[in-house]
């Protein structure tokens, strides 16, 4: 073939991969739902993503345009022209050290804080501490939800007037709440897409998440850690309520539990 | 370096003793059973040709099931899955994924790079006979097949090994955790221990080798890159693989003997009793990935070193940046040790931890976007000509963008929460693994071909293999980070029972097409590899003009491979030198500049 349509080749594949990534969002192949996150640190983590994708863009824009100008002209030579006899250059070696450098360490300590908000207990928002809604054991291949009784605390051991749920964790809508992960067998993982939450659940572990649904509904819940042959089925969801409806739920259930059918006439 | 001259011819002398060419042996001993560098490279290369029609196959199954799901696969269905109304279970499929990882990377990738280039082009780009120690070379290929058998077993096995590549504690630690836990996930391990034995045998010659056996003048800074990568990928695997072994060697205790490393107390699997327990599962993932994210560099480096070597070549050029492209390769392996940390950032270790393990990862791009700053100056007024060779060295550097910017998400760990364990990660460990190795090795089959076996391979046939590759890799793998944007997470032997994931079937579906195109294109590499030894036209002994010293050696090498002892004179990168005007070449022994032809 001739130069041209290899020039072309080199051409047509990152302007393809550019148009496709920027279409995705419009064929409903970017994040999930309506693209926007559910959850305050899903926005924030949103925010991140976007910042290393426009940097990412830039970078692949410049070096696949550079790859294609050095093809150009040196498969464009002359027969008669010999190749540019160089080893290199230092100051080029210096700028294409120097300033990527700056820009990758900027971008990592750019992440801190949300991480430092996600994972470390101290960071955490003070109401998702107060807030420890329930405690969710994974096991093959469901979750199990213990709720404390409305108005007392969740212990760390079950108790009588404790409620339980499968596969269905409630919690209010519009303010951080935390779960304890467990799991009762191998490793699960506790994945949100649309809260853009994840942590796995370690044997012998109990690990607090924290996270905050912005509006009241359902959210899948799935599992991201491979754990045995029915990992893809371990589905549930996480359903938010306007707060009112939330505690009124928490007493529904209670007293639905808690019947034991005996009526004073 | 005059020290090092000395050894050198000291150790070759000794060397050359034990390697002179006796070529009467019986025919067994000098193609089957050699301990001849060439032929055990040759050997490697067959084999994970055989082992790559495997992954592959395994690969489609995957692509199968996750475009058709639970549809019968045509052919193939009655005969493989009768039990299951010829449907890929899902216990099946998480068989196919752990062997399609392990076969890939276990028995592809690493012996290729490590085993057949890593033995064919060692002693003669320095310049020796043979590798220090012939006998250990021998070995370390056989070990493959303990491994092979191994790996094969636990396959056939009721259930095989299902807890992916990485064999995670506790799935892969307690017998009743899946039906894929048994005795094969122990044939597993087993495995893994044979070919670890196998690339430490490797890693202990190479390193050998090239510090003793280099011919005199060939000092360290007028190394091939590719002798480089090679050194240093050499280390990696020497201080890394012993972890791995000692980790697979504890899971076996835990699985057989009842020890409990990896097993915490009271863990209930299956409603079997409760686990004594005293261990952390989390050791395990630490020392797992101790090795395994030095061995994802072991994946990578050498094919850097080979690219870097043919981009000259085909450019006409020297590297651009010779010094730099060794310190980068040497900082992405030394930093590739403290890194391991981001496989784990939401496994629930120390959160702090995912601080320092995001910008040591973070750190890492750096010298990756040297390399590849490099790599486009070494093009850059250079002379070249659109070969296969160039086609897939090109390829090389541009899918290698992808898969190190691709990287940069993963490695940001607020980002990395929602990404984790996503298609994201498939698409990024693709385009490094396949994108960047795999058109490395196909352009350093082609390149080295002739020297291998003293033909040329088909032009065209390797065009139009690199074509149908490249289109249909990214097309497979271009999606992959769509997925993961998504939501999908990996493992999934049915993605579709979830809503949020449904709408995804049609893309899927493409990617599968995309996949069954780039498997049907190896089969014009295979024809063209197979063919070319027949009917490919005879090369002389330097095709490629080229300045390396295994270019000097007769094609194909006899045993002993030079005709006499080369000495070195300069750097392997001595093209267009105006000091040399006679030729666009200057071949590394060539004592005096050529004044005319």
């Amino acid at each position: 073939m001739k130069r041209v349509w290899w020039l072309l080749f080199f051409l047509i594949w990152p302007v393809l991969a550019l148009v496709i990534s920027v279409l995705a969002p419009t064929w409903n192949w970017g994040f999930p739902g309506n693209g926007r996150a559910d959850s305050p640190l899903g926005e924030d983590i949103d925010h991140l993503f976007y910042v290393i994708l426009i940097l990412v863009t830039i970078v692949f824009i410049g070096t696949q345009v550079g790859l294609l100008y050095v093809l150009y002209s040196a498969s464009g030579r002359k027969a008669d022209r010999p190749a540019w006899y160089t080893h290199g250059n230092h100051r080029l070696e210096a700028i294409w050290t120097i300033i990527p450098g700056a820009i990758l360490l900027f971008l990592a300590f750019y992440q801190m804080r949300v991480w430092a908000n996600f994972r470390i207990e101290s960071a955490f928002p003070e109401a998702a501490r107060q807030h420890v809604v329930a405690e969710v054991t994974a096991r093959q291949f469901e979750w199990r939800i213990r709720y404390p009784a409305p108005g007392k605390k969740l212990e760390k051991t079950p108790r009588l007037d404790d409620m339980y749920d499968v596969n269905i964790i409630h919690v209010p809508a519009g303010t951080p709440v935390t779960i304890q992960l467990r799991t009762q067998d191998v490793q699960h993982s506790f994945f949100l897409p649309s809260l853009r939450i994840k942590q796995d659940a370690l044997p012998g572990h109990v690990i607090p998440v924290w996270f905050e649904v912005s509006q009241p509904g359902e959210y899948p819940l799935v599992c991201a850690e491979l754990c045995g042959w029915g990992h893809y089925k371990m589905a549930g969801k996480v359903i938010a309520h306007a707060p009112e409806d939330y505690e009124a739920l928490l007493q529904r259930k209670h007293i639905e539990q808690m019947d034991d059918g005996y009526r004073e006439e | 370096m005059s020290s090092s001259r000395s050894v050198a011819s000291e150790s070759c002398e000794h060397v050359s003793h034990d390697a002179l060419p006796h070529d009467n042996r019986w025919w067994i001993n000098r193609y089957v059973f050699s301990t001849d560098h060439k032929v055990i490279g040759v050997q490697f290369l067959l084999t994970t040709f055989v082992m790559l029609v495997v992954g592959g196959l395994l690969a489609l199954a995957i692509r199968w099931q996750l475009a058709f799901p639970n549809s019968q696969m045509p052919w193939v269905s009655n005969a493989l899955f009768a039990e299951h109304g010829g449907q890929v279970s899902p216990e099946f499929y998480t068989m196919l994924f752990t062997m399609h990882g392990t076969v890939m990377i276990f028995l592809v990738i690493i012996p290729i790079l490590a085993g057949a280039f890593g033995n064919f082009l060692i002693p003669l780009m320095i310049g020796a006979p043979d590798m220090a120690f012939p006998k250990l070379n021998m070995m370390s290929y056989w070990f493959m097949w303990p491994a092979i058998t191994c790996f094969g077993l636990s396959f056939l096995y009721e259930g095989g090994p299902a807890a992916g590549w990485t064999s995670y504690p506790l799935l892969a630690a307690l017998y009743d955790s899946a039906p894929g836990s048994g005795f094969a996930q122990t044939l597993w391990l087993l495995g893994v221990t044979f070919v670890g034995i196998s690339s430490m045998m490797g890693s202990i010659n190479y390193m050998t080798t090239i510090i003793n056996m280099r011919a005199p003048g060939m000092t360290l800074f007028r190394m091939p890159l590719t002798i480089w990568s090679m050194f240093i990928t050499a280390v990696l695997q020497a201080f890394a693989l012993p972890v791995l072994t000692a980790a697979g060697l504890m899971l076996l205790a835990d699985r057989e003997l009842g020890t409990c490393f990896f097993v915490p107390a009271g863990v209930v699997v299956n409603n079997a009793d409760p686990t004594v327990g005293g261990g952390q599962t989390l050791l395990w993932q630490h020392l797992f990935w101790f090795y395994s994210h030095p061995a994802v560099y072991i994946m990578l480096l050498p094919a850097m070193g080979m690219v870097s070597d043919m981009l000259a070549c085909m450019c006409r050029k020297p590297i651009f940046g010779y010094r730099p492209m060794i310190y980068s390769m040497s900082a992405i392996a030394g930093l590739g040790f403290i890194v391991w940390g981001h496989h784990m950032f939401i496994s629930g270790m120390n959160p702090a931890l995912g601080m320092t393990f995001m910008v040591a990862t973070i750190m890492i791009a750096l010298p990756s976007a040297i390399k590849v700053f490099n790599w486009i100056g070494t093009i850059w007024g250079g002379q070249l000509e659109f070969n296969t060779v160039t086609l897939n060295t090109v390829a090389f550097v541009s899918m290698f963008i992808v898969g190190g910017l691709s990287g940069i998400f993963m490695a940001a760990v607020p980002v990395d929460i929602y990404i984790h364990d996503t298609y994201f990660i498939v698409a990024h460990f693709h385009y490094v693994l396949f994108g960047a190795t795999l058109f490395g090795v196909f352009g350093a089959i082609h390149f080295w071909y002739p020297k291998m076996f003293g033909r040329m391979m088909n032009e065209t046939l390797g065009k139009v293999h690199f074509v149908l590759t490249f289109i249909g890799m990214n097309g497979t793998f271009f999606p992959m980070h769509m997925l993961g944007i998504a939501g999908m997470p990996r493992r999934y032997a049915n993605p579709y029972l979830h809503e949020y994931l449904e709408h995804l079937l049609p893309l899927n579906q493409f990617m599968t097409y995309a996949a069954i195109l780039m498997g049907l294109a190896q089969l014009v590499l295979f024809v063209n590899f197979f063919g070319s030894l027949v009917f490919g036209k005879k090369a002389g002994r330097n095709p490629w003009n080229s300045n390396g010293l295994e270019w000097q050696a007769p094609s194909p090498p006899p045993h002993g491979n030079f005709d006499a002892p080369p000495l070195v004179y300069r750097g392997p990168y001595e093209y267009s030198n105006p000091e040399n005007p006679a030729a666009d070449f200057w071949p590394q022994n060539d004592s005096a500049p050529r004044r005319d032809s």
